[in-house]
């Protein structure tokens, strides 16, 4: 495009930014104290475009109604200590590491910056069974028994990969897991078999929302009883492909009785979307959903359990996220490791130097240690014994030490750290968010 | 599959190594951090029990638990959760009663797991079921162990040794101890071995015991070696000076034990965190998992950081420990562990005080006891920083002299 051809977007985006400067120096915005909110719409408004209603989705119809809910069973307890996957663990771990280094990690850095991951990456991913692992065998499930494990081992193989296409790809497995493990016998005829097809339905499990110190016990977004309806309102952040998304699994506080999730289809009235980029995840294109007055039937609510369940599925999240944390750390370490043998400073290489080799080592040591932190927590979920007490661990382990490793990486690499060439400087956007998110990945 | 809790069948063996340290040295751990080098005799009958635990087959709860590859036939691919683990978890639960004292048990000290991870079956015989501490700092070689400066000269049928030793723990109470020297200085390391020389040996002189910050319970000696001559058969491992194997025998060791201090620090740490948490629930702060940690009060924040940091310690120790059981090089395992728990263990005691405030730091409470009690678990048997080279040796490949 030539100098004087300039397209319409960027002429009107001369003439917004006039307007702008005016509004930027006009008192009248501080007087209102609306600055900060003209300024974020100004800026979303400017990146994203506008607010759009949720994508327009298939009609999930129900089948086949079993009597009652199928659940996977808890497994055996296990005799002894052991460190070692089943073999039906290490089958997909070894074909979801094999398909990351093949596939997601030359796709990342593009996905990260067009802030989306091309269809075909996602539909390899669906065709390797990862979002089925929740679902029960009678529902088209891969898995009899529970298998957070397995799960685990997954997300921890895909984000090694990268992160961020882990999050866009897993995100409709949540949905799948937590209908699998909490919905009625009518809501897993409708929505599962669509996840054992070919074509998954692009779905999120939505707990987290925008104000500060979230706390998903204590939500903002409120279910009100209308009749035998409920009404939501309220605002749901960072979900992977919020605009593509056919079906959202929302968490509101349910009027006199606490949390609870609730199964919305895009398309009902009060449903909207809109862009909410961030730091990272960009290949999952977050963002936020909207709910204003959105009426549901007395049956949208997922069935059982109460608030044990919701609990339960904050901490199948936070285990998730904390996975994912494990697998893009090990990348660090896999990545920095011949960079800084490689790499020559004072005549040798700068590996030489303790103050470099033993940032390297405590890379390994955190990663090592939040590892087996994960598999402690996963392992006793998939007993069917009590794992808050240990998921919490393995979380704030993960949000501590992942941020950490994310920074050390960029550190060891210097200036080349913090430009796009290396892979690095993504980590670092990435692995923060093993400490904000919740819900939105399920193990 | 995938399990890292503990085998329901090491429950018995926890719970009596809880019960000792909670009958037994918990309530002698003041009077021995108060009355440092007086003997406590009350471990004398323990150290009976604890040989009975032994005896009773892969349970060990102590420092002859060491030995690799003696458990038995396994079969190709079979989990084995043997004495490695058996024993780290003991010492966990003994040292959540009081670290001082579990290193003043009779029977095991490190220089018994030197026995029983190097010693010939004639040498097990012989020295076996003895109590055998280990002496290799010198006044100018610590971590650096290559620079030792005692030699073992073969005089016929007797090595003759010279040298200086200091930090000998529980050097004074042991009936042997294993030092370390050199047969040829010339040749580095390779020439470095570890000879049993019988306490009473004349050319043994002791010299003094140390006044220590912690592990008060325990006696750190200081020796002197003059023409101190053993048989030759006290010699551990190959007499041979291998250049090529280097310092490989005499380091054997340390991938058995440091998983073993690295338990140490993990019992101090949880020590100081339960009572931490107690005290705090007094006060009325309580801990909630399910809740995000920075939606509840700072002290929960910071609890909970130290408790993520003590269950990282804790799996990496008896991940290292599960190695060795099933015959796993766990060199890089062991050095993680140990140095992850060292670490953990100092910075966990040291944020219990704060959290306490005068109640942590006053003598009333044994929290300053522990803070005083952990900084030693970072720093024997390879400190931190000797932990974190040869970790990172091996995670980029790099030699000695590559990376010094």
């Amino acid at each position: 495009m030539n100098r004087n051809g300039k397209g319409v977007a960027e002429r009107s985006m001369g003439i917004g930014l006039r307007t702008l400067n005016w509004l930027a120096g006009s008192s009248l915005l501080d007087r209102i104290k609306a600055r900060r909110q003209v300024e974020r719409a100004l800026f979303r408004t400017s990146k994203e475009g506008f607010r759009t209603a949720t994508a327009a989705g298939r009609t999930f119809k129900a089948v086949q109604k079993l009597a009652r809910p199928a659940r996977q069973a808890a497994g055996k307890p296990r005799a002894l200590f052991d460190v070692t996957p089943d073999e039906e663990q290490q089958m997909f771990q070894e074909a979801v590491r094999d398909f990351a280094a093949a596939e997601v990690r030359p796709a990342a850095q593009a996905a990260d910056a067009e802030r989306a991951t091309p269809a075909e990456l996602l539909a390899k991913v669906d065709e390797l069974g990862v979002n089925m692992l929740g679902v029960p065998e009678e529902l088209g499930g891969a898995m009899h028994e529970q298998a957070a494990v397995t799960s685990v081992l997954v997300g921890e193989a895909l984000a090694h990969g990268d992160l961020g296409i882990a999050y866009a790809a897993l995100a409709p497995g949540a949905v799948a897991t937590a209908i699998g493990h909490w919905g009625t016998a009518e809501q897993q005829a409708t929505y599962l078999p669509a996840f054992s097809g070919e074509d998954v339905p692009t779905a999120a499990l939505a707990l987290l929302e925008p104000q500060p110190l979230f706390d998903p016990l204590k939500l903002e977004t409120k279910a009100r009883r209308d009749g035998s309806d409920w009404v939501l309102d309220g605002a749901k952040s960072l979900l992977a492909r919020a605009a593509d998304c056919e079906l959202f699994v929302v968490a509101a506080e349910a009027e006199d009785l606490g949390p609870a999730l609730f199964a919305i289809e895009s398309g009902a009235a009060g449903l909207a979307t809109e862009p909410e980029p961030a730091m990272g995840l960009r290949p999952a294109a977050s963002g936020r959903l909207l709910l204003e007055g959105v009426r549901l039937p007395g049956g949208a609510m997922l069935g059982e359990g109460g608030r044990d369940a919701y609990s339960e599925c904050v901490q199948r999240a936070r285990l998730a996220w904390s996975a994912v944390a494990v697998g893009t750390s090990q990348a660090v370490l896999d990545y920095v490791i011949p960079y800084v043998n490689e790499r020559s400073a004072f005549g040798e290489p700068i590996s030489n130097r303790q103050a470099v080799a033993f940032a390297v080592s405590d890379i390994g040591i955190e990663t090592d240690g939040m590892r087996l932190a994960v598999y402690r927590a996963a392992g006793r979920a998939d007993q069917g014994k009590d794992f808050t007490r240990e998921a919490a661990l393995a979380r704030r382990l993960c949000a501590a030490k992942g941020m950490t490793i994310g920074s050390e990486g960029v550190q060891l690499l210097g200036g080349h750290g913090f430009v796009k060439e290396h892979p690095v400087e993504r980590w670092y956007r990435d692995l923060r968010a093993a400490g904000v998110m919740e819900g939105a990945l399920l193990v | 599959m995938i399990n890292l809790e503990i085998p329901k069948k090491f429950q018995p063996l926890v719970s009596q190594a809880h019960q000792v340290a909670t009958e037994v040295f918990r309530p002698i751990s003041h009077k021995y951090d108060e009355e440092e080098h007086a003997y406590p005799k009350e471990l004398d009958m323990l150290a009976s029990l604890i040989d009975g635990m032994n005896e009773g087959g892969d349970s060990g709860a102590g420092a002859a638990g060491v030995r690799r590859g003696s458990d038995g036939k396994r079969e190709e691919g079979e989990n084995r959760n043997g004495s490695n683990l058996s024993t780290v978890l003991g010492i966990v639960e003994l040292c959540w009663g009081d670290v001082g004292l579990l290193l003043s048990m009779p029977r095991q000290g490190l220089g018994n797991s030197a026995i029983a991870s190097v010693a010939s079956e004639e040498q097990l015989e012989h020295y076996g079921g003895r109590w055998a501490a280990m002496a290799i700092t010198e006044p100018e070689a610590g971590s650096d162990s290559a620079a030792i400066r005692t030699t073992a000269e073969l005089d016929g049928e007797e090595y003759v040794l010279n040298g200086e030793k200091i930090f000998v723990t529980s050097g004074d109470r042991a009936e042997l101890i294993v030092v370390w020297a050199s047969l040829d200085r010339s040749k580095g390391r390779a020439a470095i071995k570890s000879f049993i020389v019988e306490r009473d040996n004349p050319g043994l002189k002791l010299d003094r015991l140390e006044h220590k910050l912690g592990i008060r319970a325990s006696d750190t000696a200081n020796f002197t070696l003059q023409d101190c001559r053993v048989p030759k058969e006290a010699l551990l491992g190959s007499p041979e000076i291998d250049t090529k194997q280097g310092f490989g025998g005499a380091m054997q060791t340390f991938d058995n034990t440091r998983p073993l201090v690295a338990a140490m620090a993990v019992g101090v740490a949880r020590a100081s965190l339960e009572r931490t948490r107690e005290l705090l629930e007094g006060a009325g702060v309580e801990i909630d998992y399910a809740a995000p940690a920075l939606s509840q009060p700072a002290a929960v924040a910071r609890f909970l950081e130290m408790e993520a940091d003590y269950e990282a310690a804790r799996l990496l120790t008896l991940h290292a420990a599960w190695m060795a059981d099933n015959n796993r090089p766990n060199s890089l395992q062991a050095s993680m562990a140990k140095a992850k728990a060292g670490r953990t263990c100092v910075n966990v005691a040291l944020g219990c005080i704060e959290l306490c405030g005068a109640a942590g730091y006053g003598e009333d409470e044994l929290l300053e006891k522990w803070a005083r009690d952990a900084k030693i678990l970072d720093i024997f048997e390879g400190t931190q920083q000797i932990q974190l080279l040869i970790v990172a040796r091996q995670l980029l490949g790099k030699s000695s002299s590559e990376l010094r």
